[in-house]
């Protein structure tokens, strides 16, 4: 049987986080929330029940002051490739309704809105804490319904959503490149909000796969780790960090573990 | 009143007495009912469920009555398939128990998915590789089976029964019960194992992951062993409060006794083979993902006291009772031991599902705990007084128990 596919320029879009660089400001977060049309409350105090794509975790060393270290992990979806076909990312796996599935393109995790019925098996099942329940219908303050991204579906209550790697930009950037007659996106005309909004350069993204792409070194860089790396979840993003307990810091060792 | 839809040489209470027993049960259904309502029309944040804990005690529940509503097809499968005759004194209300679990457990699903009325899209859209998928299927086609056993019954309703052609159908349908009992086991045996599946695949959480065999992990075969061993005894349960409060014997002791050495050999057989997992689990699966299998327990109220108690004190204790002739003889240790091998199961139902979400699995995330709030316990505490009113119309116009006759002779 022909592989429907086989024709297709196919990429496998990832992002390379650097640890050193993040001051955990949070412009990440806001952007992604902005680009996304991510709904929030007048009263956002639980954050057990704030939906946040994109979300920087803060870690130290564990030493007492003069010696305490800090660093800011930003956490998107991971995208997870799992390993292999019986194998594929965690949430892939359970979900019953195949809302969710590996996009063959770009290996982006997807996710259905308007498939998936809200059973959460997915949110069970990652271990990054990457996917989000819609606990309540969204609500836009008066007149910002306006300013919502035309590009992306709001989602409604009782749904599971997550980090896109913005999708919607990869589709704009391929539609402008097939007009122009090319196969192929350039590594700048596709870049999630997040990367762009970052003040301090410390996400790229791109496509891993391409030699030509910056995430293409970096990950290949003797400082880049991923988290929980040892599950098998084999994510697609990557994270830098010079300072060992920051890599250390990501995964499970058991004490008698040699360094790394 | 009701007189003529009563069984033949049974005595049963007033219709006065029998309209305020359902009447005082109608109150607690009411709270439930409305706690459905509010989760259905203001959405889920009606619950204590958020986004650490996506599972809660609604699917703690369902694992644990679909375990406990295993005595259904086990008995059937004791009693038609193997043959066991004395059975068929408890087979029945073996069989109402299960209506009632399964019919609860569908219920509790309806009320816990985000989108009740896409809910058929597990299986429109079914994905084939999911645990989920396999128990919807399962779990619905189990429950049409169950209504099927479960017509018989109504059909020997005195009044009904007197019409030909029901009394004919009736008869038919015993005639095909060990053929629809044989269904039941194959489609039971399924999902009781999916539903240990649906942690026991989860490889982003270590603390449920399990290897096994081809595409079941262990935990598959310890929800079959363990849903087998629970729900046996969750008949004799329910029997020796049903006797308790009609006041009367409805079943003789050898029968009870019985099913009681059955499901004390499984209940041993499967805390076995809990040891030798949890062993391995801790020696082999945990530390190869760095984890000392002690920090799972490192947070209250996740104590390792859980461990010990649930294969100690629910399950080693009520193993040694069942198996035992004078444990299972003497009623008081007989009911002690049904209702701790039903609570442990119902505890590994929860740590399966609750404690394996409070673990937490990046080494930087912090501990948070769960709790259900009222419209969690109002709508899962909803089947049991539903259950509790089927029960007494089932005993009080259909012939359930078919010893109780010789047991309380007029």
């Amino acid at each position: 049987m022909k592989d429907i596919h086989s024709e297709e320029k196919t990429y496998k879009f990832g992002m390379v986080i650097d640890l050193d660089k993040c001051t955990g400001c949070g412009a990440c977060m806001v952007a992604c929330m902005a680009e996304n049309n991510v709904s929030f409350r007048a009263d956002e105090t639980d954050k057990l029940r704030s939906i946040t794509w994109m979300r920087v975790y803060k870690m130290t060393n564990g030493l007492p002051f003069p010696d305490t270290e800090v660093c800011y992990i930003p956490r998107p979806c991971m995208h997870c490739e799992g390993s292999g076909h019986h194998r594929p990312a965690p949430c892939i796996a359970v979900c019953p309704a195949t809302a969710t599935d590996r996009d063959h393109e770009t290996g982006i995790v997807s996710q259905v809105y308007t498939r998936c019925f809200g059973c959460r098996y997915c949110m069970a099942a990652c271990p990054y804490h990457a996917r989000y329940f819609n606990w309540w219908d969204p609500k836009w303050p008066k007149g910002m319904e306006k300013y919502l991204n035309p590009d992306v579906s709001p989602r409604m209550r009782g749904v599971v959503e997550k980090c896109s790697f913005c999708y919607h930009r990869f589709q704009r950037a391929k539609n402008k490149a097939y007009a122009e007659g090319r196969r192929e996106i350039r590594e700048d005309e596709y870049q999630t909000a997040c990367a762009q909004a970052c003040p301090a350069g410390a996400i790229t993204f791109g496509d891993l796969n391409n030699p030509q792409h910056a995430v293409y070194k970096l990950k290949n860089s003797p400082n880049a780790f991923r988290i929980l790396e040892k599950l098998g979840t084999n994510p697609k993003v990557y994270y830098l960090s010079t300072k060992e307990w920051v890599r250390r810091g990501v995964d499970h060792y058991l004490e008698e573990e040699a360094q790394d | 009143m009701d007189s003529a839809l009563i069984p033949e040489g049974v005595k049963r209470c007033s219709f006065k007495k029998f309209a305020i027993w359902i009447g005082v049960l109608t109150i607690p259904t009411l709270w439930g009912i409305y706690a459905a309502l509010l989760c259905w029309g203001k959405a889920l944040n009606q619950t204590n469920l958020n986004d650490n804990f996506p599972f809660g005690f609604w699917i703690v529940a369902d694992l644990g009555v679909i375990a406990l509503g295993a005595g259904a097809f086990f008995t059937g499968f004791l009693r038609y398939i193997l043959k066991i005759e004395e059975l068929k004194n408890i087979v029945n209300f073996a069989v109402v128990i299960g209506v009632i679990c399964y019919a609860s457990a569908l219920g509790i699903l309806g009320i816990d998915v985000g989108q009740p009325l896409r809910a058929w899209f597990i299986f429109w859209h079914a994905n084939v590789h999911s645990m989920l998928t396999e128990v919807a299927f399962c779990i619905t086609c189990y429950f049409i089976v169950l209504c099927i056993e479960y017509l018989p019954l109504v059909l020997e309703n005195r009044r009904i029964d007197a019409y030909r052609f029901f009394h004919f159908l009736s008869h038919r349908f015993h005639q095909a019960m060990p053929a629809i009992a044989a269904i039941g086991v194959f489609l039971s045996f399924f999902h009781q194992g999916s539903l240990g599946g649906v942690p026991g695949v989860l490889y982003g959480r270590p603390f449920a992951y399990r290897s096994g065999f081809l595409v079941w992990p262990w935990t598959f075969f310890l929800f079959i062993l363990s849903a087998i061993a629970c729900g046996p005894c969750f008949t004799l349960l329910i029997t020796w409060i049903t006797e308790k409060i009609t006041r009367k014997q409805l079943v003789k002791k050898s029968v009870k006794e019985t099913l009681a050495k059955i499901a004390g050999w499984l209940l041993a057989s499967y805390i076995v083979l809990k040891i030798i997992d949890t062993i391995y689990w801790a020696s082999s699966m945990a530390p190869r993902v760095g984890i000392n299998f002690k920090s799972f327990y490192a947070n209250q109220p996740y104590g390792i006291w859980v461990l010990i108690t649930e294969i100690g004190i629910l399950g080693i204790i009520p193993a040694i009772i069942l198996i035992t002739k004078q444990g299972r003889s003497n009623s008081a240790l007989l009911i002690l031991a049904s209702f701790l091998n039903c609570a442990g199961i119902f505890m590994n139902r929860w740590i399966m599902t609750v404690q394996t979400l409070a673990v937490p699995v990046m080494p930087f995330d912090k501990f948070a705990s769960y709790h259900p709030n009222w419209q969690e316990w109002a709508t899962t505490l909803l089947p049991v007084w539903i259950g509790a009113m089927v029960i007494s119309l089932s005993y009080r116009y259909l012939p359930v128990f078919p010893q109780e006759r010789e047991l309380n002779p007029a």
